[in-house]
């Protein structure tokens, strides 16, 4: 997108932003009063960069009048006083719902039980690029306390004018303007009935401060949580619409493949059959998902399959084919390395290897499209709506307006769901059908037919005083990305460089992006570095360190670990790793036990301390912690997506090990509250540390170096 | 082809005409409208299709519908009585043992299968029942306090 600002390690989002679209604001005033009843409305304007980010260029107009580009969020507060908040981003259990709710409910002094919230529905909620790059919160987070405040000053205005009072004297609180002079009240819900205010505002600097907070800040329970535990939350591979037919889409052997011959005479020949040809698309739609199966396993074809680039040679392939260093955009320099080096007391130069993963979403793909008078609706798991939408009506020729996606709260994606690709294809079959079709991609379809967190090759060549201080820092990342690749110790000479290659899986976005990998390259680095220097792995760190921020989770996380700690265990070992991402900042200590006899590596203990800012809801921000590390623990130690002539070898669960219960250490999460910071996200920057300090801690026990990621996919001795 | 048989689910009996290898799950979702009951491989391997039958957990995807319909199945819309959630919901409920939730039927359902068969399981215990149940969201220590919270208020009286 063109707003996006230009900044060093942006990451390269391969397939994202490709299109500019110019958006519409469908929603006229009276329309949005229409469907949400009378009462009054705030829509709030982004100011800065990053807010502008969410949204789309172009203009839109709103009842008549021009209406700034840039909404990014707005409410509603009916004639119940229910209040209504819309925004684009999506939940899919990072808990945004309820922390979202939270800081609405905490600043229109309202009970958080009359909060609601319109999520990722491209028909109700404004425009907004994708939930994805830790944003929600560090924007949602100031723009909803602006509606809110000024939804809060509406409605004591309303109040001012019934009592014919000065405004400056009212208070909000408890869902109702109380005069403190007449002692008068009216609950907000009298305040708003037979109203249609609508205001517009500028977004302004944040309001209230966290240390004010009441609502925010506390760990409330999961919004909707009797809909979990019941089964009643329909997620999108749970509707079913009147006469929806059941989608499979015939998929190509391998990896570039194309049709040479089709014979789909059987499964047309089947009764209540649609077979859809268009180009290399082919697809069937049936009244249940084993007559679709049926169907489709009755197409024959012969395909045109094409050499690729296998499993085994993707490292070399990687380093070969990386851009020299002519792209000044992913290049930093500081100093001289040559110098650094050459006046080190020690060098040491080492090589990182990071392997393809797949985010694997336990709710897979899943779309469910309708066509009614040429215009489409279609039901999505995806973090990005709009783009989706604007996908669907640029495929299918449509007006935007033609085109509405609803997103409803998903089974995951940690970044794995962005593309329409299910969409399309439901969308495509449904529109042949003249019916709503359904698409629930199989697991193996996801392990396959997604895309793969990037695999990645990084060379490191550093050098160190006598003292311990950093002298020189060359970096090199090919493929992975950028993501987290600036170094945050101090070093007077410094080259870091991302090298593009051309894909070679289909690639994209996952929690993290390549910060893990960069992270795993350099805390790894660092840790053989403080053992080149004899020194404890902290101090050494802290010898590097200057900011402020990252010192404090390090020296958190060691205090609760009790590090250094004393081996007390054969075949124990302790390791430590720490880094900064996103406005929020990690350090983790973990203990491994490895059986020197079977070569088993048990992670046994991690204590990780996350800081970004003042915390929303503790409760949230732990299970994201928690559940970083535990995914973490999954790309550190053995996942691994293979492939070889263009196949996914090992496209299931029982090839492709995820972490499970028996894999899980017991598990400390330090949360530092900074009152004092704007929130942060903390989706991703948690992932960070945990494979580095898993690898520090099996040199610790072992002596010996794990430089690629997985790092024991077959146990230790067999890697 | 298609035969016609019974099957009896959370109390109900349905009529039903399905190939007999049609996997139970698909019956439970897309013909009985049960879709609490989740589709995550398809190959037993993650759990989230977890139903009771004959009060035994098992892996809906992998039971023939014609397998299953001797015996009574119980799925998650099968636990809540005159609104009141059962124990194990309950549990997961308090403890906020979910994230994305989409695992959470067949943990649920899993838990209930161990805590029958064991009334008062040691943590290795329910760490070693629920080795075949997938969360990728990581919420595995909170799914093991929830199980822990259920047993107690089982032992305790509620159901």
């Amino acid at each position: 997108m063109n707003t996006v600002r230009e900044k060093f390690a942006v990451e390269p989002e391969r397939y994202e932003f490709a299109s500019a679209p110019m958006h519409q604001f469908e929603l006229q005033r009276r329309e949005f009063f229409k469907i949400l009843g009378a009462g009054i409305a705030v829509f709030v304007v982004a100011k800065d960069g990053l807010a502008v980010q969410e949204t789309a260029p172009g203009s839109r107009s709103f009842h008549n009048e021009e209406l700034s580009k840039e909404i990014t969020s707005w409410l509603h507060v009916d004639e119940d006083g229910v209040v209504t908040g819309f925004t684009g981003k999506a939940e899919m259990g990072q808990n945004i719902r309820t922390s979202i709710s939270q800081t609405l409910a905490d600043e229109l002094r309202v009970p958080f039980g009359s909060v609601r919230l319109v999520m990722a529905d491209t028909a109700l909620t404004p425009f907004d690029a994708g939930t994805f790059g830790s944003r929600t919160t560090p924007t949602m987070t100031p723009q909803f306390r602006r509606v809110a405040e000024a939804a809060r000053n509406l409605l004591i205005g309303v109040a001012a004018k019934e009592w014919n009072v000065p405004p400056e004297g009212l208070v909000a609180a408890d869902a109702k303007v109380t005069d403190p002079a007449s002692k008068r009240s009216l609950t907000y819900a009298e305040l708003a009935r037979g109203k249609t205010l609508a205001q517009n505002l500028p977004a302004e600097d944040p309001i209230t401060p966290a240390s004010e907070w009441k609502i925010a800040g506390k760990p409330l329970p999961k919004v909707d949580g009797r809909a979990f535990v019941t089964g009643s939350h329909q997620y999108t591979s749970d509707i079913r619409l009147e006469g929806m037919l059941y989608g499979k889409v015939l998929r190509p052997p391998s990896f570039g493949a194309t049709l040479a011959s089709v014979d789909d005479s059987a499964a047309k020949a089947m009764s209540g059959v649609v077979v859809v040809r268009d180009g290399d698309f082919a697809g069937v739609a049936a009244p249940s998902a084993h007559e679709a199966q049926k169907a489709l396993d009755a197409i024959r074809t012969q395909w045109k399959e094409v050499p690729q680039v296998s499993s085994k040679e993707i490292f070399a392939y990687l380093k070969k084919n990386g851009e020299p260093t002519s792209n000044e955009r992913f290049r930093r320099h500081k100093g001289s390395v040559e110098q650094g080096l050459a006046g080190a007391a020690q060098r040491l130069d080492a090589t990182y290897n990071v392997a393809y993963i797949a985010h694997a979403p336990l709710e897979p793909r899943a779309a469910v499209a309708q066509w009614a008078d040429g215009k489409l609706a279609v039901w999505t798991g995806t973090q990005r709506p709009f783009a989706n939408r604007d996908e669907l009506a640029s495929i299918f020729h449509l007006p935007e307006s033609s085109v509405r996606v609803i997103t409803p709260d998903t089974g995951a994606a940690y970044g794995g769901k962005h593309t329409s690709d299910a969409a399309i294809e439901a969308a495509r079959l449904a529109r042949a059908a003249g019916k709503p079709v359904k698409v629930v991609w199989t697991r193996e379809e996801e392990f396959t037919w997604a895309y793969f967190r990037p695999a990645g090759v990084i060379e490191v060549k550093s050098g160190i005083a006598a003292d311990g201080k950093l002298t020189a820092w060359e970096f090199h990342n090919y493929h992975s990305g950028s993501s987290g690749i600036e170094t945050p110790y101090d070093v007077a000479n410094q080259l870091t460089q991302y090298h593009q290659v051309p894909l070679v899986l289909r690639s994209g976005s996952y929690r993290g992006l390549a910060a893990t990998a960069n992270h795993f390259a350099r805390e790894t680095h660092l840790d053989a570095l403080s053992r080149a220097a004899k020194m404890d792995p902290l101090e050494f760190r802290l010898k590097n360190l200057t900011d402020e921020r990252m010192r404090a989770v390090l020296e958190a996380a060691a205090k609760s670990f009790g590090w250094p700690h004393k081996k007390v265990q054969e075949g124990q070992g302790f390791g430590l790793a720490c880094g900064a991402e996103k406005g929020s900042f990690v350090a983790a200590c973990v203990e491994v036990a490895v059986d020197h006899t079977s070569g088993a590596v048990r992670v046994v203990r991690v204590v990780e301390s996350f800081e970004c800012g003042a915390i929303v809801n503790p409760d949230g921000l732990r299970n994201q912690v928690e559940g970083a590390i535990i995914q973490g623990l999954g790309g550190a130690l053995f996942e691994a997506v293979e492939f070889e002539n263009g196949r996914i070898t090992n496209p299931h669960f029982t090839s492709y090990r995820v972490p499970r219960f028996r894999d899980v250490p017991e598990i400390e999460a330090v949360l530092l509250d900074r009152k004092d910071v704007p929130s942060a996200g903390a989706g991703e920057t948690p992932i960070m540390a945990i494979a580095p300090a898993v690898g520090n801690a099996i040199f610790d026990a072992t002596g010996v170096r794990l430089n690629n990621l997985p790092m024991i996919p077959n146990g230790l001795r067999a890697s | 082809m298609a035969n016609s048989m019974e099957i009896e689910v959370n109390g109900k009996r349905y009529a039903v005409s399905y190939p007999p290898d049609t996997p139970l799950l698909y019956v439970l979702r897309d013909e009985l409208g049960l879709t609490g009951t989740k589709y995550g491989c398809g190959e037993g391997q993650c759990g989230a299709c977890t139903v009771l039958i004959g009060g035994a957990p098992r892996r809906s995807c992998q039971i023939p519908v014609s397998a299953a319909a001797a015996r009574p199945i119980t799925t998650i819309e099968g636990l809540e009585k005159e609104g009141k959630l059962h124990p194990v919901q309950q549990a997961f409920l308090d403890a906020g043992a979910f994230q994305c939730a989409y695992c959470t039927s067949g943990m649920v359902m899993s838990s209930i299968g161990l805590l029958q068969a064991n009334a008062n399981p040691k943590r290795e215990e329910i760490v070693q029942f629920l080795q075949g149940n997938v969360c990728r969201c990581g919420t595995h220590p909170l799914i093991v306090e929830a199980v822990q919270h259920a047993s107690k208020m089982m032992r305790e009286g509620a159901r």
